[in-house]
């Protein structure tokens, strides 16, 4: 066949996505070049969570957005991967760091096969109660056995140490770093898999699970390979949260509400593209700083006290997660990717 | 004598079914001969649509079986079929909506897929090799059934007509021996059914591929098939050739709704 | 056994409040095929709309009467802003737009009325009764009863009422319902409505037995496995999964808790128990089974 089919590869409805990459690329270069010029503050507060909770969204994205699958329960799987990353620094002191964490994602996508299994049987909507179950009954694991934090009083976790090749990596261009780079790859591999076979066997299930059966699809064994590989991505975004970000987390750290604000990840950035992830997590780590500068900037701090100020926010999401069901179902992703589109043929328009 | 006569390509036997006391399919028996096409013809809910899922594994007989190839099964998985060579489509295009043309059609070859989860992941040779020639397989099929300029367009924006060629086209991919077309020319008018007889007839000819389709246009039946059976009311009222089906006594009766 | 007669029987009492919770998604449910997460802001809104304006000198009735006339008028907002522009999106779509809602209202209740825990006092003590043999609590008698004449009321509404049948229509057949001259958002208007008042006596109930604050949404939570288990468009099912989920939990936390060394094992042991339904019983006790076809 000639070259132009061999070249075609990906230029599906996710061609758009191409100059949505390019443009987060170019942010992406930026950060990454970041922790030379950038202060700890933006460090801190708006890259690691930023970035962390954009590969949250990667593995909710590929459950849900790929596959089809519900989970209202992310929070609990990240939690996962933060619990066992810290017991394997802990216990496993002779682990280097890359495969512990690897070990941890993996077993997160083990239990996250395990509370996949009521996918076989049931369906949509449903299931959202089978990953509600999951979310309550990790955050009572861990609260309520000791042995997870090992015995703290305060059932906290911390990392005892971060550390990669002897460099000690928990200054803040260290954390940086640490949660930059397997981000990166773990994005790539996504990247991979969303192309693949798999991938297409995960869409095609999404559109028509009965149809894909009669065509020969294992339905079953991608449904539970999707939730492996997803709980995989999230557990490790987890360990990222609570120890890159976070320094100190307990059970709590990961409660209903952070479940909340990863579904909102995915729907804000746009469920078809990985690159939106990293918009919707933006979104979602900027807007509380934006509205508390300016209410600074304004001086309105009377009339906005804290209290006040959480629940516009609360309001806010509201809102505009109802209007971008309404009108872009698509999320910021292809909103941007309009819009970037205009921008390109702008001087050719009459 | 002629071997298809006496080891036709599919046999169906004895196959009854019935949903929630309605008799659905009664004693059906009848062979469907190794490269021909056959029609199965007869009046709306005469069980034509549930004889083929039936056939492919999407419904199981309450009893007889199925032989294909000579092997008997009396239950048949879906997967199974799949992998016995039968592919099929269906009246309301299952097609993957929101996939484009080539991913809907590469779906296909999927269940041959055999490079593993970890070559996937990491892209390794043996999985782009695969890629490489799904894809080649796919462009073959898509330029086949003229619709390799509509590659990258997601499926659910395609007309009616041009989706029926997609199907189509993720049914042959994986090279199958016996395809069931359920309906292939429901709502199209002359011009896109001339259209698709001359594929069905190309898929036939150029292809080898045993085909039984349900088809309502007596004259596209007349002209297209080697072989006619006629379903009323879940029973075979007639079984031969085009001609000697058209002066069948029954078949006229079943048609025009005389009692019998 | 005495002392399990009564851990089940405060058990069965609890679920029946579950259950009148329940019962306001099941009709919202019946009529708009949706999961009304923004159920549980809305009892939190009615009920802080309640004692705030008891606090400034209104009598109950009164306050009881504004307050429903403003989920009336809430109900008429949520139709005409959410409901019409996504109504024929996917359940998960529409379920993620109430889960939005929940947090507008919940946000909005906050704002308006503030943060602060509200005692509320219906005048019925939660001190121990004897009622028949068992030492119960008074409270959870009075909320019993008060749900039993719910039901009865509701039942009569919609089972004889014109309105009421032609919400039967609509849970059927949205197009056909149309079709006959039976308007949509009326009808939505109508049951988020009386979803709203529903809202107000559950928000009233578990108020005064917890107080009015934040944590009244969580009843939400609870309301899922209610009905998964007793099916999500029926009421007596709402009421037989409420019964069931309370017992349960109530049963789980006493007996189970201990072995597995744990605080509230309930917390999470209705969401198993619903798992285990759903594997054995995909659409509930009391659902309407769905054939699909190919």
């Amino acid at each position: 066949m000639s070259a132009t089919t061999l070249t075609a590869t990906e230029r599906s409805p996710r061609m758009a996505i191409a100059t949505l990459r390019s443009l987060v690329w170019l942010l992406g270069s930026i950060a990454v070049l970041s922790p030379v010029f950038a202060d700890e503050y933006w460090l801190n507060s708006i890259l690691i969570p930023t970035i962390a909770m954009g590969l949250a969204g990667i593995g909710l994205n590929l459950l849900m957005g790929y596959a089809g699958l519900v989970s209202l329960g992310s929070a609990a799987f990240m939690s996962i991967g933060a619990f066992a990353t810290y017991n394997l620094l802990l216990r496993a002191t002779w682990l280097p760091l890359p495969l512990t964490l690897i070990a941890a994602g993996t077993i997160t996508g083990v239990v996250g096969v395990f509370f996949g299994l009521p996918s076989l049987r049931i369906k949509g909507f449903y299931l959202a109660a089978s990953t509600l179950g999951a979310q309550f009954f990790f955050e009572w694991l861990f609260t309520s056995f000791r042995w997870f934090s090992n015995n703290s009083l305060t059932l906290t976790i911390s990392a005892p140490r971060l550390e990669l090749f002897g460099l000690d990596l928990r200054s803040a261009p260290g954390r940086y770093l640490l949660v930059v780079i397997v981000t990166a790859i773990l994005w790539l591999l996504a990247n991979n898999i969303v192309r693949s076979r798999i991938g297409r066997d995960w869409m095609a299930i999404r559109d028509m699970d009965k149809a894909a059966a009669v065509i020969g699809i294992p339905v079953a064994g991608r449904q539970l390979l999707a939730y492996g590989i997803s709980s995989f991505y999230t557990g490790i975004a987890g360990a990222l949260f609570a120890f890159a970000y976070l320094g100190t987390a307990d059970a709590h750290s990961f409660d209903l509400d952070k479940s909340f604000e990863v579904l909102f990840i995915v729907l804000i950035g746009g469920s078809a593209s990985l690159a939106g992830n990293f918009l919707g997590a933006a979104f979602i780590v900027l807007t509380p700083i934006v509205l508390t500068r300016v209410v600074e900037w304004f001086d309105l701090a009377t009339v906005f006290d804290n209290g006040v100020l959480v629940n516009v926010e609360r309001m806010l999401f509201g809102v505009i997660i109802i209007v971008l069901l309404i009108r872009e179902p698509d999320g910021l992703a292809s909103l941007v990717e309009r819009i970037v589109a205009r921008w390109r043929v702008w001087p050719l328009r009459a | 004598m002629t071997a298809t006569q006496n080891d036709p390509l599919l046999r169906v036997q004895d196959i009854s079914l019935s949903f929630r006391g309605i008799r659905a399919i009664t004693e059906l028996s009848f062979g469907i001969a190794r490269g021909e096409i056959c029609s199965l013809i007869g009046p709306n809910g005469a069980g034509k649509s549930s004889l083929l899922n039936v056939i492919n594994g999407v419904y199981w007989p309450d009893s007889g079986q199925i032989l294909f190839e000579g092997q008997a099964f009396p239950r048949l998985q879906a997967r199974q079929a799949a992998r016995l060579g039968i592919a099929r489509t269906f009246q309301n295009n299952a097609l993957f909506k929101r996939l484009s043309v080539i991913d809907n059609v590469l779906t296909g070859l999927s269940r041959h897929g055999q490079a593993d989860v970890l070559a996937q992941v990491f892209r390794l040779p043996a999985a782009r090799r695969e890629d490489r020639r799904f894809r080649e397989r796919a462009e073959e099929i898509m330029e086949f059934l003229h619709i390799d300029a509509y590659r990258d367009v997601v499926v659910g924006q395609l007309p009616f007509g041009l989706q029926k060629r997609v199907e189509l086209g993720r049914a042959l991919v994986s090279r199958p021996i016996f395809l069931l077309l359920d309906e292939p020319m429901a709502g199209m008018n002359q011009a896109e059914k001339a259209d698709m007889s001359r594929f069905v007839a190309d898929i036939n000819h150029y292809l080898g591929v045993t085909v039984l389709l349900i088809e309502h246009d007596i004259g596209v039946v007349m002209n297209l098939s080697d072989h006619v059976v006629v379903l009323d009311y879940g029973r075979k009222v007639g079984d031969g050739t085009p001609a000697s089906v058209r002066e069948n006594p029954d078949v006229i009766a079943a048609y025009l709704g005389t009692k019998h | 056994m005495h002392y399990f007669l009564v851990i089940l029987t405060s058990g069965l009492l609890a679920g029946i409040m579950y259950a009148m919770v329940a019962i306001g998604f099941v009709l919202i449910y019946k009529a708009s095929g949706v999961f009304n997460f923004a159920q549980g802001s809305l009892v939190l809104f009615a009920a802080l709309s309640f004692v705030t304006l008891t606090e400034h000198g209104l009598p109950f009735w009164a306050a009881f009467l504004v307050t429903s006339l403003m989920m009336v008028v809430a109900a008429v907002i949520i139709e005409r802003l959410v409901l019409r522009p996504l109504v024929d999106r996917s359940p998960l779509t529409l379920f993620m737009a109430t889960l939005g809602l929940s947090f507008v209202i919940e946000g909005l209740a906050q704002l308006l009325m503030g943060t602060d825990v509200h005692q509320l006092d219906l005048g019925i003590d939660d001190v121990p009764t004897n009622f028949l043999g068992l030492e119960l609590s008074q409270f959870d008698l009075f909320a019993s009863a008060v749900a039993i004449v719910l039901v009865a009321v509701l039942s009569l509404v919609f089972g004889r009422t014109r309105i009421g049948i032609s919400l039967r229509g609509v849970a059927d057949d949205t197009l056909a319902a149309q079709s006959i001259g039976i308007r949509l958002p009326t009808i939505w208007r109508v049951v988020w409505s009386v979803s709203g008042v529903v809202a107000l006596v559950a928000g009233l109930l578990w108020g005064a037995r917890q107080g009015v604050q934040f944590s009244l949404t969580m009843v939400v939570l609870k309301a899922m496995p209610v009905l998964i288990i007793g099916g999500f468009s029926s009421i007596p099912g709402a009421i037989v999964g409420g019964l069931l989920v309370g017992a349960s939990e109530s049963l789980a936390d006493i007996y189970l808790g201990p072995l597995l060394a744990g605080g509230a094992v309930s917390n999470w042991f209705a969401y198993m128990l619903a798992v285990g339904f759903l594997l054995v019983r995909p659409s509930g006790l009391f659902g309407d089974r769905t054939i699909e076809r190919v």
